[in-house]
């Protein structure tokens, strides 16, 4: 709960009741100030900047300003062939390329309306939840340097490491992958590759446990955390809200789930939603569970891949691609759940051209932050920051 | 003075006669052993600053996070403060064009300068100490409050929002935390008796070792024990309490706009008073320079390892021990925000020490 009243632009009242009372008075009269917080600022994780109207430690409002990491994606997309955008829209979310790849391949096969080989769709899910959980470890880990602790940070970076070797082993880079193609994948697993997933899955599970114990169940941390930047499910419905920052709210909504794709069906996993026994349903902390309990989640989903994945010798991964990609006179829109919630893409054809007339991306970080404003109202200059590192944005997505 | 001791068979050095003879050494009419005297704290805050402070906290803070901290400057990386040192050197010396210049000079020499003067009242031994006031203990507290002028002269001569901020929330912190801080360190006085931080480890003394420190000499003890240690953390501004340079809210909190020596200066002030509020802690309640080990029978430990440089090397360590307790809770913790840090002090520590320091007076008067 939390009021602000600004009658005479004198006085400010904030009462929050959360698991500490702040009540803040001011009767002086004082100055508001005009703050810039970023472009270059340790916490906007990015090129973010948030001009914040303050008074004191209260920020009253704070706008966001985009567009300084603009790279023109959509018009690019337009001068590039369909395989050719896939190593731009690597670059959209770089820190899950391979989910966002998955996106909008599956956006373009949608519009070929082609077969994809089975194993093809095992591949893909394999590492898109691997991608997944090292998106999450980086979220998790920036949000801990947000509120101050280091070591938690760098702990997420030791794990997410093997992630990286994992996925450079399979596709050659370490983070912009280019692997997921339009009707296939670049390469097939190489040999040994299952046996090493299975070991990360062994060696991440207790480290996960690790990492609960020294941030999650944190006296400070949920502190920090807990009933600051409370987003009512109606509200985050009404701001397009989805991923982790929906189900944050109490909404379970999942792509893989509600609108199933690949072989999701098929795996058996949870979608995670708060329970508010932890955290109060919409704060900082219920976002930050959702994506602690979904790494878990993700782990069984890889393990079940491992299990089911069709063995066979002298797989082409490449057997289903196309020649030559020039889809019918047309539109669609396809999507997939991103660790960061629906990444979209929009692709009109004309039928005549092996390029899009039009690639529009729905970016899940732009549409999360669009409600920045809404959630900084009235709070403390340190709240600010953890609720931009709830957000978990890639300034790279916002912008494209 | 005469102090009770019974100096071992080895190292009967005495210090003091030899610091005496030294300050009265004035070639030419210039008191230059005087300043060779002073000298000496500095030059062991420099050392531990280099070798403890900044490479130790770095290669703790490396084994903490599963790293290998710096290993490329010298073996194991050893001579990478001197390197940095170097390039804090060679940097512009930056002023902001809009900034106030003279606060913005002055600003980090009043915060070295407070962090430095309360070495003077630090016993390193028996017979060793800069100057034994009988207030010694009174003075420490109040000279490390200068420290906050020098923060508000740098946050404020910045010219800058951010270090503004951080100027002012430092300011309300190091002020707040003051009277906990101080309130359990009268607990420790009223256990003594004195002012004086000689005497504090003279009483503590004896064949038992650690037995005889305030610490277990009382059973209320360790409350106003606790309750400096957290108010310190405080005042020195180390994690949870860095609020004033929380570098993922103020980008640096007051010295965001310093550069080159100026830096190293705060920096060096930074860990001058992490040994300070270390060292204090030590003496009040854990003996300073007494040895903690016991006489057992023939074993006549406590004795052995008590003298002139022994007490160094105990102070030493039993300050080093408390700055590897505050580099371990600022690589495990994370950050307290402001207004429940305020909360802690005012509602918390304040009285629990206000508690602490009416039980002790009662242990004091009738239990004693």
């Amino acid at each position: 709960m939390q009021e602000l009243e600004q009658a005479d632009n004198r006085s400010i009242r904030i009462t929050r009741e959360g698991n500490d009372r702040v009540v803040i008075e001011k009767d002086l009269s004082s100055e508001e100030m005009i703050l810039n917080m970023g472009p270059q600022h340790p916490s906007t994780h990015g090129v973010l900047r948030l001009e914040c109207k303050t008074d004191g430690e209260v920020v009253i409002e704070a706008e966001p300003y985009l567009g300084y990491l603009h790279r023109c994606f959509e018009k690019h997309a337009e001068m590039v062939d369909y395989p050719g955008i896939v190593p731009f829209v690597d670059r959209m979310d770089y820190l899950a390329a391979m989910n966002s790849e998955f996106a909008y391949c599956i956006a373009v096969e949608k519009l070929l309306d082609i077969e994809i080989p089975r194993k093809v769709e095992f591949l893909r899910v394999m590492v898109s939840e691997l991608n997944r959980i090292a998106s999450h470890l980086v979220a998790i880990g920036t949000y801990a340097i947000d509120l101050g602790a280091f070591t938690p940070f760098l702990f997420c970076f030791r794990d997410r490491e093997h992630i990286m070797n994992l996925l450079e082993w399979a596709s050659g880079a370490r983070m912009l992958y280019n692997y997921i193609w339009i009707g296939g994948v670049a390469f097939d697993l190489p040999s040994g590759m299952k046996e090493r997933i299975g070991e990360f899955v062994d060696y991440f599970r207790p480290k996960a446990l690790e990492l609960q114990r020294l941030l999650t169940e944190n006296e400070i941390f949920v502190r920090r955390t807990k009933g600051i930047g409370i987003m009512p499910a109606d509200v985050a419905i009404n701001y397009g809200w989805s991923g982790p920052m929906l189900r944050g709210s109490g909404i379970e909504w999942d792509l893989r789930r509600n609108d199933p794709y690949s072989i999701y069906p098929e795996l058996d996993f949870r979608v995670c939603v708060p329970d508010g026994s932890v955290s109060e349903i919409g704060d900082n902390l219920s976002r930050h569970l959702v994506r602690a309990y979904e790494m878990e989640e993700s782990l069984s989903i890889i393990e079940q891949c491992l299990q089911k994945m069709p063995d066979s010798n002298g797989f082409d991964p490449r057997s289903a691609i196309p020649k030559r990609i020039r889809p019918k006179a047309g539109e669609v829109y396809g999507r997939a759940e991103n660790p960061r919630g629906e990444l979209g893409f929009y692709i009109v054809s004309d039928g005549k051209s092996t390029k899009p007339v039009r690639c529009k991306a729905r970016s899940s970080c732009f549409v999360n932050l669009s409600a920045m404003k809404e959630l900084s109202r009235g709070q403390l200059l340190p709240d600010l920051v953890s609720i931009i590192g709830s957000i978990d944005i890639v300034l790279g997505e916002v912008d494209r | 003075m005469n102090l009770p001791i019974n100096f071992p068979m080895f190292m009967s050095m005495s210090l003091n006669s030899w610091s005496d003879a030294l300050s009265q050494w004035v070639p030419f009419g210039v008191p230059l052993g005087l300043v060779v005297v002073a000298a000496i704290p500095l030059v062991f805050i420099a050392l531990y600053a280099l070798t403890y402070g900044v490479y130790g906290e770095r290669k703790i803070s490396a084994f903490m996070q599963d790293r290998l901290g710096p290993m490329e400057v010298g073996f194991w990386g050893l001579l990478q403060t001197l390197a940095d040192i170097l390039k804090l050197l060679q940097k512009e010396d930056i002023v902001n064009r809009d900034a106030d210049k003279f606060l913005f000079v002055v600003g980090p020499g009043i915060l070295f300068v407070g962090a430095f003067l309360a070495f003077a009242v630090l016993p390193f031994g028996p017979e060793f100490i800069g100057a034994d006031l009988n207030v010694g203990l009174f003075y420490a507290i109040g000279i490390v409050a200068l420290e906050v002028v020098g923060i508000l002269a740098a946050g404020w001569g910045s010219n800058n929002k951010w270090a503004l901020y951080g100027a002012i929330r430092s300011v309300a912190q190091i002020v707040s935390y003051e009277i906990p801080a101080a309130i359990a360190i009268l607990c420790g006085a009223m256990m003594a008796g004195t002012l004086s931080m000689q005497q504090f480890s003279v009483l503590q003394q004896g064949e038992y070792g650690f037995l005889h420190f305030f610490l277990f000499q009382n059973p209320i003890a360790w409350l106003p024990f606790i309750i400096y240690f957290i108010a310190s953390l405080a005042e020195t501004n180390r994690a949870p309490f860095d609020i004033p340079e929380a570098e993922s809210e103020l980008v640096a909190g007051y010295f965001t706009e310093y550069s080159g020596m100026k830096f190293a200066v705060i920096f060096l002030a930074e860990y001058g008073s992490m040994f300070m509020v270390s060292a204090i802690i030590s003496i009040v309640f854990l003996g300073g320079w007494n040895s903690p080990l016991p006489n057992i029978g023939t074993f006549t430990l406590n004795d052995w390892t008590t003298g002139p440089v022994w007490g160094v090397f105990w102070i030493a360590s039993k300050g080093f021990f408390f700055i590897f307790i505050q580099m371990w809770l600022r690589w495990t913790l994370p950050r307290l925000r402001v207004d429940q840090l305020m909360y802690l002090c005012w509602k918390v520590l304040t009285p629990f020490a206000f508690l602490a320091f009416v039980l002790t007076a009662v242990w004091e008067i009738y239990m004693k």
